[in-house]
């Protein structure tokens, strides 16, 4: 009987540790959205940033601002990343005199100066990335009523943070580039045809169900179509394209190269100290490992002597 | 504290303060000469980790205070001012963020190891009482800190929660608008919550020290819940339990510093680096992770103001349970039913928690037919009848297992705790 009844609470012990995981991964798994049959499975790309030891490529770095600034900042504004950040270690590391030739083409306002008079000066590298648009109402007014939003946190703000990285020692923020990168691949031209087939079984259903069913279509409206956007209908029209930009280091446009590369830009701008948390924090892990080993070692000395 | 001091001032400047303030001898008896069951076993490590944690966010919290703006215009960009301008403050802000909920983990657990080995139970009903309160202060504490980032998560959040007293008889309206400081979540509201986030963690500082002062008159619980009787039952704090606290802390350090480093917003919303906007709600509102299970709970019960009831009523039944429990043994070790139906209050915790962050209107774990509000209403009802009827019942029909006779035989068996008993009284007749 006492045995049944600790096999019993074994049991419900090994019940918790399991819903404690079927809980956490499904969680995301739910959290990640369920998509129509026949949709495209989202690319995971094996970002080189993304491991404990993970580092940015810079050459990528800088590819990936090069397309933010000739693509992305035509309508996006990125408040809060400035041109000295350009410079810093851990980011694209270009040179002090690139970046303050980089700011330099842009203007700002400044003053007012000993007359009381605002005057405009060129950027320096203390200075904020150059908004598209002087405030948002005019940023929305422009793109047909949709802001676009400041890309500064956006790898952060997007996607999300899964057990699954977690435990394949990624850094939590793929959920956030592999996101960026999804959404720039995902344009279609058409509606596709599992969004058409879709629609057709829905309204077959509802149909058999009701005579009256009133049938609903996608229609896309003035929205564009992607794959990967919540509900399909994005505002923002296909940005990238094979060759929007041509590559100063030489490198292919291709759409794919574009998109890794402004995505792990993002991820930068998001998380600019990313490389030297990780670099410390693998050295703060060791010596805390080495420590726990020596307070172990000085716990057992102490009870050495102690009956239990 | 109560005296079992051997505290004795050598140099003739201790003399002197011993005559006027004897704090050196208190804190000698409180952390040095204590006398703490031997047979304690991790699962009571979790106290001194949690006073670890608390300084963790007392420190990185006042620095990181320095650099953040309390107004709702500038808050969100003076958090990002500490993330890349700020010299280390990446490293200060992702401790605090994260360290709140490491200290949610150390609480829940060392809450949950006190039901188990029944540690409320006369005479430790004051030492219970006051760790709940240690525990409702840090609800309101993490969920203002939460606010102040000033995201959407935080804005919404903040606006949930604020609601929920609207529903309080006759004063709801006002309860609302003072917390408010107007009638919206704005500016107002955000300086009066980081005022107050920076107040509560001292309060709570505070009832930590009475808690440990309560603490001190009975002394540890232990696993067998059986009360020390003689010197072999029990060991001096220091060195025995300082230093198995010490490696206890640095182990939680690595989780803690695993999530600094390596997954710093994995407990955190990503929503909440967008700034927070009145005007555009997020699909999801969702708590963080710690209020989970009584966010389920508000939403399982049908009725709003019978719903917030039972959110707050989950919270404030843990106060009463050393008048619940009927049973005279404290330690499920010796209550074999009890440490069943607790194991399934464990799981029920997290099964709430799980459900507290999903659509109420999807189906459970995708078993069609099934919705998680359903599953969440049955784990309502065995969460609040474990309190009203399995505690109080229990203890009355449950048929335990004989108790040892004391700590010391249990650990040493018989004829070690007669010589441990020799060897102590020589040690003794020596000196």
């Amino acid at each position: 009987m006492n045995n049944l009844k600790q096999n019993i609470t074994s049991i419900v012990q090994k019940t918790a540790i399991a819903l404690l995981v079927v809980t956490s991964v499904s969680g995301s798994a739910l959290a990640a959205g369920g998509s129509i049959e026949g949709a495209p499975e989202p690319a995971h790309i094996d970002w080189s940033w993304a491991g404990v030891f993970g580092t940015f490529d810079r050459a990528q770095l800088q590819r990936g601002y090069q397309v933010y600034k000739e693509v992305c900042a035509n309508c996006h504004a990125m408040d809060l990343v400035k041109f000295r950040n350009l410079s810093e270690p851990g980011g694209p590391e270009f040179s002090e005199a690139a970046v303050k030739a980089l700011a330099a083409e842009y203007e700002i306002e400044d003053g007012p100066d000993a007359e009381g008079e605002m005057f405009m000066r060129p950027r320096e590298p203390k200075d904020a990335m150059p908004a598209p648009f002087d405030n948002n109402n005019a940023a929305a007014a422009s793109n047909g009523g949709a802001l676009p939003p400041d890309l500064s946190l956006i790898a952060k703000a997007r996607g999300h943070f899964s057990f699954k990285d977690m435990f394949m020692g990624r850094d939590g923020l793929t959920g956030g580039s592999n996101y960026i990168y999804n959404l720039l691949m995902g344009y279609e031209e058409d509606v596709p045809e599992y969004i058409l087939a879709h629609d057709e079984h829905t309204n077959k259903l509802g149909k058999e169900a009701d005579p009256d069913f009133t049938e609903e279509h996608f229609e896309l409206g003035d929205s564009s179509f992607n794959n990967f956007y919540e509900g399909y209908k994005i505002a923002m029209s296909q940005p990238l394209d094979d060759d929007s930009v041509e590559y100063t280091d030489g490198t292919a446009a291709t759409l794919a190269q574009q998109a890794e590369d402004v995505s792990s830009f993002l991820i930068w701008a998001a998380e600019p100290k990313m490389e030297i948390r990780k670099s410390i924090g693998i050295k703060v892990l060791l010596y805390l490992i080495i420590l726990a080993g020596l307070m172990y070692a000085v716990k057992r000395r102490i009870w050495e002597n102690v009956r239990h | 504290m109560s005296g079992h001091s051997t505290y004795v001032p050598k140099s003739d400047a201790g003399k002197w303060l011993e005559e006027r303030l004897p704090i050196i001898s208190l804190m000698h008896s409180a952390a040095v000469s204590m006398p703490n069951p031997r047979n304690l076993n991790y699962w009571w490590v979790f106290g001194g980790i949690a006073m670890f944690m608390l300084i963790v966010q007392i420190v990185t919290g006042i620095i990181l205070a320095m650099h953040y703006t309390p107004h709702a215009d500038m808050a969100f960009n003076s958090v990002e001012h500490i993330m890349r301008d700020v010299n280390w403050g990446w490293l200060l802000r992702y401790t605090h963020a994260n360290g709140a909920s490491m200290f949610f983990v150390a609480v829940y657990i060392h809450i949950l190891r006190g039901m188990y080995y029944g540690s409320y139970k006369a005479p430790r009903e004051v030492l219970w009482l006051l760790g709940m309160l240690i525990y409702l202060l840090m609800m309101a504490t993490g969920f203002m800190g939460y606010v102040l980032p000033w995201g959407q998560m935080s804005f919404w959040g903040a606006t949930v929660i604020t609601n929920f007293f609207e529903v309080v008889p006759f004063i709801g309206d006002d309860i609302r608008t003072l917390l408010w400081g107007g009638f919206a979540v704005d500016n107002p509201t955000l300086n009066r919550f980081f005022s107050l986030h920076y107040l509560l963690p001292f309060v709570i500082l505070g009832v930590v020290v009475l808690h440990i002062w309560a603490l001190h008159v009975p002394g540890s619980n232990n696993p067998l819940g059986i009360e020390p009787k003689t010197k072999q039952d029990t060991m001096s704090f220091h060195p025995y339990f300082t230093m198995k606290d010490l490696y206890a802390i640095v182990l939680f350090a690595i989780i803690l510093f695993y999530f600094v480093f390596f997954n710093p917003n994995f407990m955190g919303h990503p929503d909440n680096y967008i700034p927070a906007n009145s005007l555009v709600t997020p699909a999801h509102i969702v708590p963080e992770w710690y209020y989970l299970p009584f966010y389920a709970i508000v939403r399982a019960i049908p009725d709003k103001a019978l719903g917030v009831a039972g959110m707050f009523g989950a919270i404030l039944i843990m106060f009463v349970v050393p008048w619940l429990d009927t049973s005279k043994v404290r330690s499920a070790k010796f209550r074999p039913a009890y440490r069943i139906f607790f194991w399934i209050f464990v799981v029920n915790g997290l099964l709430l928690g799980y459900l507290g962050q999903v659509n109420t209107t999807d189906d459970f774990l995708g078993i069609h037919g099934v919705t998680n509000l359903i599953i969440s209403r049955i784990g309502t009802i065995y969460y609040f009848g474990f309190f009203v009827v399995i505690l109080p019942v229990l203890g009355l029909i449950e048929k335990t297992k004989p108790l040892p006779n004391s700590i010391s035989e249990a650990v040493l068996g018989v004829e070690g705790a007669a010589e441990e008993a020799a060897e102590l009284a020589a040690a003794e007749a020596k000196a």
